[in-house]
């Protein structure tokens, strides 16, 4: 009887453990594999040539991705700059100011809204936001635009991870214990005070953990960017420029451009890229995290 | 940086005779606290039964009754804490001195719950650091110099005798302070603020006994300067500090009286056979 028990529990813990190992295996397993794919570029070209070159040339092996570093970077800042603000006020209004029939409503249509596929959000920013841009937006400000912009990209990424933040921050902020809000009230604090001073400053490591998750998020769609980026293999100047993120470079050119075995190993070496920087951001984001967390 | 700022400030700083800021003055007469025919239900069904009380200044009101009658309720609803409770409704008045609480308008709302403090059942020190946690209250009314906040900080420290034990950490996290200095430091950052009552929720529960006795002699001490109600599970306790007693049973109160009469002889067979613990 206690001897069955026993094995349950060692198989359990045996089974867990597997799970956990084969989980990170993978993940080295992938690493060593992109490596492996993009060793013939790096072997021809240096790789800080590679990072900061800004010449993107196939066919004349010239692979510079500088502009697709770029693209990305500028599209997941646009976004998180708009996202973050947003749904951190959606987020305090739901918990600290809404009546319980407005989050019965609101919370199952953000569920919705974050499980849509990114396919819907790309339509979605051609239709409305790329046109907007084009006619209403950007005359104020250039000259000429398509609308298929940083901007657009930016705009359509920020709309897809706020869902995902809002739904985030609201966990955190109902895990905030009425007590302390109480405490705060007491004291003659308004709800605003309250939210800044008890609500937000408690769950600040929570909400720099829920970042770092949306940006992670942000920087490898591809679908909805791809559809509204515009597709430009140049260095964006301005948030009217089009640009190129890494992830629509490799979706856009994989499997069409394999007879240029240079080309295959380049884009391969996007893919690690895109892997490491997810990888070093998350890594250093726990870093920060924990030095937050002790203050 | 900082923290050498308040080191040295309030090593030069000598024990001069400390004085609340003009805002918190207290009025010359302690208001009492009255509640008039006040009934309260939550989604429909009533929990507080046409409840008529008059809480004394500068006395120690304990609520006594068993378990689910309604005393947090009454508690809460003296500072219009109820209010946060979803589904809530409430009809009769509820004054500090002749100004309504129970009806007053939102702005009005902040000054009065300033007026009231409270101490609640388990600690609750607010994400920041000990010397933030005190001085919280008095940034929200309006108290802006660092001088006058570092003022007020030490002198309620001493108050509930948390000065010497925190002086060479006040800029570290007040989670860090042990449960009791925790507790203490609630009472003292409520009364930072000046209030003229203070709530407390079964304060003492969850504290250890050396801990419980220090808060429950500060209370002692501080009803010459303020006025005190508190819930308790513990009759003992009651019959230790209490001054005056309102009995509750079933959200409606029993028995009112001063704490010798309610405790030697209490009117109401329902108060008797509570204080007997035949009812709990
Ligand atoms: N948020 C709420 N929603 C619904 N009912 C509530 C709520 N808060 C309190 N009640 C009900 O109101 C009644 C009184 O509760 P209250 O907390 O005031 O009792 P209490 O006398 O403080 O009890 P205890 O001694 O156990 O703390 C209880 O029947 C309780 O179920
Ligand atoms: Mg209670």
């Amino acid at each position: 009887m206690s001897n069955l028990r026993i094995i349950k529990d060692r198989t359990a813990s045996g089974a867990m453990r597997t799970v956990t190992i084969v989980a990170l295996a993978f993940v080295l397993v992938m690493g060593w594999g992109l490596y492996r794919k993009s060793a013939p570029i790096l072997s021809e070209i240096p790789l800080w040539d590679l990072l900061t070159d800004s010449t993107w040339q196939p066919f004349k092996n010239k692979f510079g991705f500088f502009p697709f570093v770029m693209g990305t970077i500028w599209v997941t800042v646009i976004a998180v700059i708009i996202a973050l603000p947003l749904s951190l006020f959606t987020a305090v209004f739901l918990t600290e100011y809404s009546r319980r029939f407005v989050r019965k409503i609101v919370y199952p249509a953000l569920d919705i809204l974050a499980s849509l596929p990114s396919v819907i959000y790309g339509v979605w920013g051609t239709l409305v936001v790329v046109p907007w841009i084009s006619d209403k937006l950007a005359p104020y400000f250039v000259s000429f635009s398509t609308g298929y912009t940083t901007l657009a990209a930016g705009i359509v990424l920020s709309i897809m991870i706020l869902p995902l933040l809002v739904s985030l921050f609201v966990e955190l902020f109902t895990s905030v214990s009425n007590e302390l809000r109480d405490s705060s009230y007491a004291l003659g604090a308004t709800r605003w005070q309250t939210a800044q001073s008890v609500v937000l400053r408690k769950s600040l490591p929570g909400v720099f953990a829920s970042v770092v998750l949306a940006i992670s998020r942000a920087l490898g769609e591809t679908i909805a960017v791809l559809m509204v980026c515009g597709n430009l293999p140049a260095v964006p100047h301005s948030v009217f420029d089009s640009c190129y993120p890494i992830p629509a470079l490799i979706a856009n050119n994989y499997g069409e451009m394999l007879s240029l075995p240079m080309y295959e190993s380049a884009l391969m070496f996007a893919a690690l890229l895109l892997f490491v920087v997810v990888l070093v951001f998350n890594l250093a984001s726990r870093l920060v995290l924990r030095k937050i967390e002790q203050k | 940086m900082r923290k050498f700022i308040l080191r040295k400030f309030f090593a030069n700083d000598n024990n001069e005779a400390f004085v609340p800021d003009a805002k918190f003055k207290h009025p010359d007469v302690a208001p009492e606290l009255t509640v008039d025919h006040f009934n309260l239900s939550i989604e429909g069904s009533p929990i507080l039964k046409d409840v008529s009380v008059t809480i004394p200044a500068n006395k120690i009101t304990c609520i006594i009754g068993p378990s689910g009658c309604g005393k947090s309720t009454l508690l809460k609803s003296l500072n219009r804490l109820s209010d946060t409770i979803e589904g809530v409704k409430t009809t009769g008045d509820i004054r500090i001195g002749d100004t309504s609480i129970a009806n007053c308008s939102m702005s009005d709302l902040v000054e009065l719950r300033r007026r009231i403090g409270l101490v609640p059942q388990r600690p609750t020190p607010l994400p920041m650091s000990i010397y933030g946690n005190i001085a919280y209250g008095c940034k929200i009314h309006g108290v802006s110099s660092r001088r006058e906040l570092r003022k007020i900080v030490r002198h309620y420290l001493k108050v509930v005798g948390l000065w010497d034990e925190v002086k060479d950490r006040l800029t570290s996290p007040a989670t860090k302070l042990s449960i009791g200095q925790q507790q203490r430091l609630c009472l003292a950052r409520s009364l930072a603020v000046e209030p003229e009552f203070i709530l407390a929720d079964e304060a003492t529960s969850a504290l250890d006994p050396v801990s419980s006795k220090i808060v429950e002699d500060l209370f002692v001490k501080l009803k010459e300067q303020y006025s005190i109600v508190m819930v308790t599970h513990t009759l003992r306790q009651a019959l230790r500090i209490a001054d005056y007693v309102i009995f509750i049973y079933m959200g409606e109160v029993i028995e009112v009286g001063d704490a010798q009469q309610v405790f030697k002889n209490p009117k109401n067979e329902l108060t008797q056979k509570y204080l007997s613990g035949a009812i709990s």
